[in-house]
């Protein structure tokens, strides 16, 4: 075994301390100590997104981020968003639209999607959106349906905020 | 794929990484936003005996003007760069650049610093740094040096730094009145290294076009430089630049791919300036 | 959702309601297999082969060992103590051959990747430290890769015991071809496709957890797959436990296609492990090793030659197809499919008189290859696309109106091809007429051609296409492999009211459970979110082959609706008592038992309370049954076809060779639509697949088999923002032999889409004199077609 090293961090706004590898990574770390697993490893080299989760406001790779470098940090992961509500218009128009089949990419795209519509303050374009989720890898939808429940949340963010 | 156990130290400022380089010896390797560094450890195509990780030096992020150049901390992030004002109104070939840079989740934890240092001939900010005829900031062992972007990439990942030196902090000397300025890339998906890409800043007569995803590293095609300064059409120069480039196949395109390609991007480039709005 | 009788009798078929099951998905709290951790568990991580062919002369696993942590290190000979190897292959696919193939190697490793010893410890970590400390020392061989050069005499063998690298050849010959092609009056083309080697890149990689009890010799093993039941067999025959004591349990899958089907040396060594260490095992592919040793697909090489005559319409087809599988066929499905695929379906949507068609399949040193979604159907239809537009451009005929007088008539079915293959219930000439309509097929070609003369290059690509879907029993249980045909479905009633249904199919996301839910909510007459459905675990559903092949919706379905039928009957059979009627004058609506007219007479939460609580009260000789079980297969044909037509527009830049997909239009016909919404998006994920393997994917191996990119940054798979906006329209055409007349739709997309691509790219390039038959279509390769890159 390799030495260990104490993090104190807040993981969806409860106060977490661990003893870790250096060489953990966030989400494993998520998953392994805190079983926190709706953060899915998927290729754990960057590329697929299922990782994806909030660090300090930002969405980064669970597999590119040592758990030592979220010391003092505040992590938030699908299971936070959830539980909170803020992204449940999201749930509810992937829902609608069946924007997900197998459900793995699922959280890596909402949390990619929550940070989308927050940082765009109008209704982003189909290319918009897609770009934005050009990180987050799904086998599944061909994507269509993931755009257009995203399009219909943020048409009914603008004109919830607009009355 | 779980990366080989290495030890991890964090750095306060830039010199307090120097002294951990130095204090750890063999083994240290710097750890800056990690997008590329951390999927290599984790494939354990490279290994570390110990992370010094600068992510938490607040003095070596921001980007500010200083007289007549805008100064970019080494460890600010791709977003903060591509959202900046200041880099959108003076430096748009780099806005425009990170148009194709990674996707949202890398750009928001990869640091133009890490990514200028590790020097991938694939990526974007070498070439724009080229382009713009940047000066590179480092802090090591021997003590603080700039160095001309120009004498910076040496070969494959191999750039200008020392063994324990750390690029602390682009300076881009502010496009003069009139310069205009062109990028492209050619990736087969959005946000993927290029198949080929080339940044070009003109101003007048005088002209730097730096290629990436060519070589073995950003590489400035002095050739086509010279031709255009001397008139020739973006055709002309595109042929000079097929001819003269020093080409690299990788799996997505050969070396008579990229060459072809290098052609392209230079009728291209250079057709958009001569149509498009000046910078 | 309020439901009125009038919707009945079909509220909950044919409606598109978002599926109940889901809502935990988007939660983050689905229960995938690196989910699941167990008391004691060990985390395997495998050894595998860096040599495409190598033997293996001595593995020292003494570092490996001292590493704190590492419980045990298993080899090869310590793996087939307790599970014997397999031959995959069937005994129906006459003269295949392939030679045992043990799970771990023994003395030779022939793909880069194969497993030769595996490590156990107490993370995924330490193992991966000490496998890098096991020290293997091989003794390398020639590899042999190119399924051509595999076959010549002088090649190396990959199986020491056979005279070649044949896995096997399959002829077939009806009608004059010869003549066809000698008669001067009509129009003869010959065209080569090459199609690249590709891998399915599910989400969620391969894995399992086995835990072992050897105190009753009971096996269970979680895992990520499709066919429960089968791996059950798997596992009670290789490790000689008695098939009623092992348990496979399949929770949330994240992705399938296809790949997680079949057996894998991988799965079933963790299971022998678990055996011997008495522990429990998880195995969790990372990306690299799903890359090495899923299954990998296609790798095609087809020369195909037809001919028309002087009115356009085919006389003869010639098809000669060389695949390369590995070195092994795979177990228990046989790597033979796909090939056989090709040949029994070429030309499948066409009148053809005449046909000929050769298949070789290929031993090489590369990861196995097997069925994956569409199984052999894109080059079939790509190919003979691929010609029909060559045959139109060789004519001067419109390429749509090529298709339409060579379309097997709407009301020409039954229908026996030259191939011997039985159509019944298609409508290939209603599809392509409402396809050209959708895309407006004549406006589209102006605009292409108004842009053609200002140098903008787009194409328009044309498929028609038929699927194989709710295979019979001729499939695979006729070849002996242990693979059920059938499917069962229970249905029970609780106290409450409520629905309790199981099914032996399997949920990887298509919406197998919500389908079942709804057809069983329809059957029995109660609201959806009365209906639970449980799938996925042997020891409680009943017997059946798994979601594979398109068939959940034609079998699992239809036995759902039969067993909810049944136990309908029967609940009314006991209300009719209590309530001194006659069965036939009630129903059941909405959770309560009705007169016909709708007239709720009790609820059935009363009526079950009874029954369970106070059978004291019910007629004397009354003792009703509320559970009901059916099983389904199809037995009146070998497989049940769905067809559709669909269609691509692109644009190709000639300077870069980059394809940019405009538009993608589907019809497609798959019988009785359950719910809109989920067929319309198996078939969106499947043209995307499809639009894969035409424009990205490709697994690219040396000269020496090494897999040069096995990762995901270097393996391009589709991603958002160069997919196309599909639109999809449906023609129903129930199939007859069935009384829901659904037929698959899973698989569709994926089989036209990238002879679609394919044709719409060549179509672009046509004023440029050339085209393009090697897939993927990367730019490369288009700019090596326009003959500007050499």
């Amino acid at each position: 075994m390799t030495e260990t090293m104490p993090i104190r961090l807040k993981v969806n706004g409860e106060a977490v301390s661990a003893l870790v590898e250096p060489r953990q990574h966030l989400a494993d770390f998520l998953r392994l100590h805190l079983q926190l697993t709706g953060t899915h490893v998927g290729c754990e080299h960057g590329v697929c997104g299922a990782c994806t989760v909030r660090m300090n406001g930002d969405i980064v790779r669970g597999c590119l981020t040592l758990a030592v470098q979220a010391d003092g940090a505040e992590i938030e992961t699908i299971e936070g968003l959830s539980e909170s509500g803020e992204i449940a218009d999201i749930q509810a128009a992937f829902h609608r639209r069946n924007a997900l089949q197998c459900g793995f990419c699922t959280p890596g795209m909402l949390v990619t999607t929550s940070e989308l519509l927050a940082c765009i303050d109008r209704v982003p374009t189909r290319e918009e959106v897609r770009s934005y989720l050009s990180g987050n890898y799904c086998r599944c939808t061909g994507y269509q349906a993931i755009v257009d429940a995203i399009v219909e949340v943020a048409v009914a963010r603008r004109s919830g905020s607009d009355t | 794929m779980k990366p080989g156990a290495f030890g991890y130290r964090r750095a306060e400022s830039a010199e307090d990484a120097v002294r951990l380089f130095l204090e750890v010896g063999e083994g240290a390797q710097y750890l800056a936003g990690g997008q590329s560094l951390m999927a290599t450890l984790n494939f354990r195509v490279s290994e570390a005996g110990t992370l010094i990780d600068l992510t938490r030096i607040e003095s070596l992020k921001g980007i500010e003007q200083r007289g007549n150049a805008i100064h970019i901390g080494a460890l600010t992030t791709h977003a903060s760069v591509a959202r900046s004002s200041l880099v959108r109104k003076r430096l748009p070939l780099i806005a425009e650049a990170y148009v194709h840079v990674a996707h949202p989740a890398i750009r928001n934890r990869g640091t133009i610093g890490g990514s200028i240092a590790l020097g991938d001939p694939a990526s974007e900010m070498p070439a724009c740094m080229l382009a713009l005829d940047a000066v590179i900031h480092a802090n090591g062992p021997a003590g603080k040096r700039s160095i001309p972007i120009d004498d910076f990439y040496l070969g494959l990942y191999e750039t200008a730094l020392e063994e324990g030196e750390l690029l602390t902090g682009i300076e881009i000397p502010l496009p003069a009145e009139g310069a205009r300025h062109g990028f492209e890339e050619i990736a087969r998906r959005h946000g993927d290294y290029a198949m080929a890409g080339l940044a070009v800043m003109t101003t007048g007569r005088r002209a730097r076009m730096a290629y990436f995803a060519i070589s073995d590293r950003a590489l400035r095609s002095t050739a086509a430089e010279d031709a255009f300064v001397s008139g020739a059409s973006p055709a002309e120069c595109a042929e000079v630049a097929t001819r003269e480039m020093y080409v690299f196949g990788d799996l997505n395109a050969s070396e008579n791919m990229k060459r072809h390609l290098a052609g392209v991007l230079m009728r291209r480039v250079l057709l958009s300036l001569d149509g498009g709005a000046s910078a | 959702m309020t439901l009125t009788k009038y919707d009945r009798p079909n509220s909950y078929i044919g409606s598109r309601v978002p599926r109940p099951n889901i809502t935990r998905l988007m939660a983050g709290r689905g229960k995938y297999i690196d989910d699941k951790s167990l008391p004691r568990m060990l985390h395997v991580v495998f050894v595998r082969s860096p040599f495409a062919h190598a033997r293996i002369v001595s593995i020292d696993a003494t570092a490996a060992l001292a590493v704190e942590g590492v419980a045990s290190v298993l080899t090869g000979r310590d793996i087939v103590d307790v599970v014997s190897p397999w031959v995959g292959v069937l005994t129906h696919l006459s003269g295949m051959r392939s030679p045992p193939q043990p799970c771990v190697a023994t003395d030779t490793a022939r793909w880069q990747g194969e497993p030769v010893a595996m490590v156990l410890a107490s993370s995924r970590a330490i193992a991966e430290d000490a496998a890098t400390l096991v020290d293997v020392d091989y003794d390398p061989l020639d590899a042999v890769c190119d399924m051509e050069e595999a076959l010549e005499p002088r090649s190396p063998l990959i199986h020491p015991g056979y005279d070649s690298n044949l896995c096997w050849e399959r002829k077939v010959e009806a009608g004059d071809v010869d003549a066809a092609f000698a008669d001067p009056a009509n129009t003869v083309v010959e065209r080569s496709f090459d199609f690249g080697r590709h891998t399915g890149v599910t989400l969620e990689p391969r894995g399992c957890v086995c835990e072992y009890d050897p105190a009753e010799d009971r096996m269970t093993m979680h895992y990520s797959g499709q066919a429960p039941h089968m791996i059950q067999v798997v596992l009670a025959k290789h490790l000689g436990i008695p098939e009623g004591r092992v348990r496979v349990i399949s929770d949330d899958v994240g992705g399938s296609f296809g790949i997680k089907v079949h057996t894998y040396g991988d799965e079933i060594a963790v299971a022998g492990a678990a055996k011997l260490l008495k522990r429990p095992v998880k195995f969790a592919a990372d990306r690299l090793e799903s890359f090495q040793s899923d299954i990998h697909a296609r790798e095609h090489r087809v020369r195909v030659k037809a001919a028309i005559n002087g009115e356009g319409l085919l006389q003869a087809l010639d098809v000669d197809d060389i695949t390369g599988i590995g070195p092994y066929s795979v177990y228990p499905r046989s790597s033979g499919i796909e090939g056989n695929q090709v040949i029994n379906l070429t030309g499948a949507p066409y009148r053809i008189p005449a046909y000929r068609g050769r298949l070789r399949v290929v031993f090489q040193n590369k990861v196995p290859t097997c069925q994956y979604r569409a199984v052999g159907h894109p080059i079939a239809m790509a190919i003979m696309e691929g010609v029909m537009d060559e045959l139109a451009k060789a004519t001067g005929c419109d390429p749509a109106e090529l298709r339409r007088i060579n379309l097997v008539p709407d009301d020409a079915y039954p229908h026996v091809s030259a191939q011997g293959m039985k159509f019944a219930d298609l409508s290939h000439q209603k599809c392509l007429a409402k396809l050209l309509d959708l895309m407006d097929y004549e406006a589209l070609k102006q605009e292409r051609d108004r842009l053609r003369g200002r140098g903008v290059y787009r194409g328009i690509g044309i498929v028609s296409m038929v699927e194989v879907t709710n295979p019979s029993p001729m499939f695979y249980g006729v070849g002996g492999a242990p693979i059920a045909a059938q499917d069962g479905a229970s249905a029970r009633l609780d106290a409450s009211g409520a629905l309790h249904v199981a099914s032996s199919i399997t949920e990887q996301g298509q919406g197998t459970d919500a389908m079942l839910a709804q057809i069983a909510a329809d059957g029995f007459g109660v609201d959806l979110d009365m209906v639970h459905v449980k799938t996925g675990d042997t020891a409680v559903v009943p017997y059946g082959g798994g979601t594979w092949a398109s068939r959940g919706a034609g079998i699992g379905g239809e036995a759902m609706l039969q067993a909810c039928k049944a136990l309908k009957a029967q609940v009314l059979e006991a209300a009719a008592a209590v309530l001194q009627a006659k069965p036939g004058a009630l129903d059941i609506f909405r959770g309560a038992v009705t007169d016909l007219d709708g007239t709720e007479r009790m609820t059935l939460a009363d009526l079950a309370r009874m029954v369970y609580y106070r059978g004291n009260e019910l007629p004397a000789g009354l003792s009703p049954e509320f559970i009901a079980t059916r099983h389904y297969k199809v037995s009146d044909v070998p497989f049940v076809f769905t067809n559709g037509a669909m269609a691509s527009y692109v644009e190709v830049d000639t300077d870069t060779g980059i394809v940019k997909l405009l538009k993608h239009w589907v019809v497609e016909d798959v019988g009785t639509i359950i719910n809109e919404q989920l067929v319309d998006e198996q078939i969106r994920g499947g043209v995307v697949q499809g639009i894969g393997g035409a424009l990205y994917e490709e697994c690219v191996y040396s000269d020496d088999g090494q897999l040069l990119n096995a990762s995901m940054a270097d393996y391009l798979v589709p991603m958002s923002v160069e997919m196309p906006d599909i639109e999809i329209a449906h023609v129903m055409t129930p199939t007859s032999t069935s009384e829901l007349g659904a037929k698959g739709a899973g698989e569709a997309g994926t089989a036209g889409a990238p002879g679609a691509i394919m044709n719409a790219v060549n179509d672009a390039l046509a004023p440029l004199g050339c085209s393009i038959s090697k897939m993927p279509m990367s730019p490369e390769r288009i700019l090596r077609a326009l003959g500007t890159v050499d």
